[in-house]
């Protein structure tokens, strides 16, 4: 009867073994490559860092008035740019814009990483439904699994820093700029593309002049939901060393500091309100011509 | 006679996993419903042999599932044959090479949708100008280029509109545009007419029509509409289960339909507007009755007949030239609906 009642688990002297030799060979390879790997990111961290300093080093003024310029040619709303230029204000006036600029420029560069690499992995998932069984689930995989766990070969491999920041705020927020690009694309009327087609229209023709123009909604909307989880990651990179508005969240858990929290927690939000409202009011001018007289 | 501008020989194409093997099944003689369910593989067209004239419209005619619109698109090769040659100037399309039969879509053939297939993203002036922007025509250029076309097919001033804008017979135009203006000979419009309202396709085969006195075009217009057949073919093919079941002229189709299935499809036309006097003319000597134009109707025929103190009139060509004698009786007979069973209750 006691067989049923315990598990016939591979015992624990295995197990043991079995973590024992994976840690191991990880470490080795950790120790072989692990420099080899770090030197690559070496351009990514440079830049990243004179992002940072770019963003941190310029009078306050100007970052206002290049924010509220970038809210106006993104959503050509007064309501907006206003709203994104005083909310920054209030953060500044606050004592977080120092932390504010280094976390804008973490997000910008994650971003930017993320649509560089995610658009075209999207739409070649779009071409083939092999590649695409193959990614959907390291997508899901990448969307699920705890951060943390991630974390842990991350810093094996790269230390703490910068650019395992980046990295693992990467492998948090490309899963929906990947996914919807691909989507976008399966979406596009067959009738269009039939006609692109029929007017001998290449494969290149057909993907930047029909394809991408007409999955741009759905681009854009994979964009925004990249940048909202690129901002949530925030906290969790300040674990391994980022610098930013995470800095401050870390110290008032372990401190108890619940208005330092609350502040640099809502100056994350703000930061996201903003983005959001940009880039979704850009989306939206994008497509104007859905917007006719006759919708049917 | 006019010169053959497209011509489709032998023509098969059998939609499954093994089209080949289903093709050498169909050529032993297996019916396409055994094709179906014992093997899984729907037969689209079986050995279609038809030659498209030059500068005529032809029509290929069907209900759906006849595989009308399949047929459209082994001309450009949109569709992939499993057997058969499609020879357009003297080359066969189907073993065209990626660029030869990119060439054929650039300059040579063009096409028109049932769905319209305009680019919502782009505007109409845009979209006219689509198939000159992907030949490599500069934007500038191509717009001008294709401006005529906009202002002949009616739609001067909404060249900056986008296509949610116009109403679906406004669309069609635009699609009309863009395909005469790559200045293709031949013409594909697959049930171009059909998603428009009956009063919007009437408009819109005047247009064409219009448009093709002028153009001599080679046009070929699939749809499942007898009067729009009858109204714009010069010629028609009948198409069912993905076989040619009778073509030829118009008139000879009403007046010696080879089929049951035919004879369904016509029971229900107008004859007497559609027949002409020149189907009907029987060789006889010139008589003192007045004459009519070989392309009168019979509608038209029969308030002069029968006025007529001989109760027959003079068919004569455009140059008033005698072709034949027309009698009453042969156009009211004509005008009778051919082998309608009248059922018990109305006896």
């Amino acid at each position: 009867m006691d067989f049923l009642f315990k598990f016939p688990d591979m015992g624990r002297d295995n197990l043991r073994d079995f973590k024992k030799d994976v840690d191991t060979s990880f470490l080795e390879f950790s120790g072989e490559y692990g420099e080899a790997i770090e030197k690559a990111f070496d351009p990514l961290l440079y830049f990243l860092v004179w992002f940072e300093k770019l963003l941190i080093n310029t009078p306050w003024p100007i970052i206002l008035l290049l924010i509220g310029a970038l809210a106006w040619f993104g959503s050509r709303s007064i309501k907006i740019s206003i709203g994104s230029v005083l909310s920054l204000s209030l953060i500044g006036y606050l004592g977080m814009w120092q932390d504010t600029m280094s976390t804008l420029a973490i997000v910008s560069a994650a971003t930017f990483l993320c649509i560089v690499i995610g658009i075209p992995l999207g739409i070649w998932m779009a071409r083939s439904n092999r590649v695409q069984a193959i990614i959907t689930p390291i997508l899901d995989v990448m969307q699920t699994i705890p951060a943390f766990v991630y974390l842990i070969p991350v810093v094996m491999l790269l230390g703490i820093g910068k650019a395992p920041g980046l990295l693992a705020t990467c492998i948090y927020a490309i899963p929906p700029i990947v996914r919807l690009t691909n989507l976008g694309i399966r979406l596009v009327s067959k009738d269009a593309l039939e006609a692109a087609d029929a007017f001998g229209a290449n494969y290149w023709q057909k993907l930047f002049g029909v394809q991408i123009p007409l999955a741009l909604p759905n681009i854009f909307a994979g964009m925004n939901q990249t940048i909202m989880m690129a901002l949530s990651m925030v906290v969790i990179a300040s674990m391994i060393g980022v610098a930013g508005l995470g800095i401050p969240v870390l110290r008032s858990i372990s401190n108890q500091y619940l208005a330092l929290g609350l502040l640099n927690g809502l100056a994350i939000v703000a930061l996201a309100i903003i983005f959001d409202r940009i880039t979704q009011a850009y989306g939206k001018r994008l497509q104007k011509h859905r917007y006719g007289e006759h919708n049917d | 006679m006019t010169d053959i501008a497209v011509s489709i020989k032998g023509l098969y194409k059998i939609f499954g996993k093994n089209p080949k093997k289903a093709l050498s099944r169909i050529k032993q003689g297996m019916s396409k419903q055994d094709l179906l369910e014992k093997h899984n593989h729907v037969l689209g067209l079986n050995d279609i042999n038809i030659e498209i004239p030059e500068k005529q419209i032809s029509v290929i005619m069907g209900l759906s599932g006849s595989g009308k619109s399949t047929l459209i698109r082994h001309i450009n090769r949109l569709m992939e044959p499993t057997a058969g040659e499609v020879i357009i100037g003297g080359e066969n399309v189907v073993e065209m090479s990626k660029n030869q039969i990119r060439d054929l879509r650039l300059h040579k053939a063009s096409m028109v949708f049932q769905k319209f297939g305009l680019h919502v993203h782009r505007t109409i002036s845009e979209n006219v100008a689509y198939g000159l922007i992907v030949q490599g025509m500069k934007s500038d250029e191509a717009k001008k280029k294709s401006h005529k076309w906009l202002v002949r097919v009616g739609l001067e001033g909404f060249e900056d509109h986008y296509p949610s804008q116009l109403s679906g017979g406004m669309q069609q135009r635009v699609g009309l545009a863009r395909a005469l203006a790559t200045d293709a000979d031949i013409l594909l419009m697959d049930e171009a007419f059909s998603a428009l309202d009956p009063l919007i396709r009437f408009d819109m085969q005047n247009i064409l029509l219009e448009l093709q006195e002028e153009l001599h075009k080679t046009i070929i217009f699939i749809t499942h509409d007898l009067d729009e057949a009858l109204r714009i073919g010069d010629q028609i093919a009948i198409l069912r289960d993905g076989e040619v079941i009778q073509q030829g002229d118009p008139q000879q189709i009403i007046l010696k339909p080879n089929d049951d299935y035919i004879i369904d499809f016509i029971k229900d036309i107008n004859r007497g507007r559609v027949i002409m006097a020149k189907s009907l003319a029987e060789k006889g000597r010139k008589n003192q009755g007045p004459s009519v134009n070989f392309k009168t109707v019979l509608e038209d025929v029969l308030p002069i007949i029968a006025k007529s103190k001989s109760q027959k009139v003079n068919v004569v060509d455009d140059q008033d030239k005698f072709i034949g004698v027309l009698n009453l009786e042969s156009v009211i007979d004509a005008m009778a609906r051919p082998n309608i069973e009248v059922s018990e209750t109305y006896r």
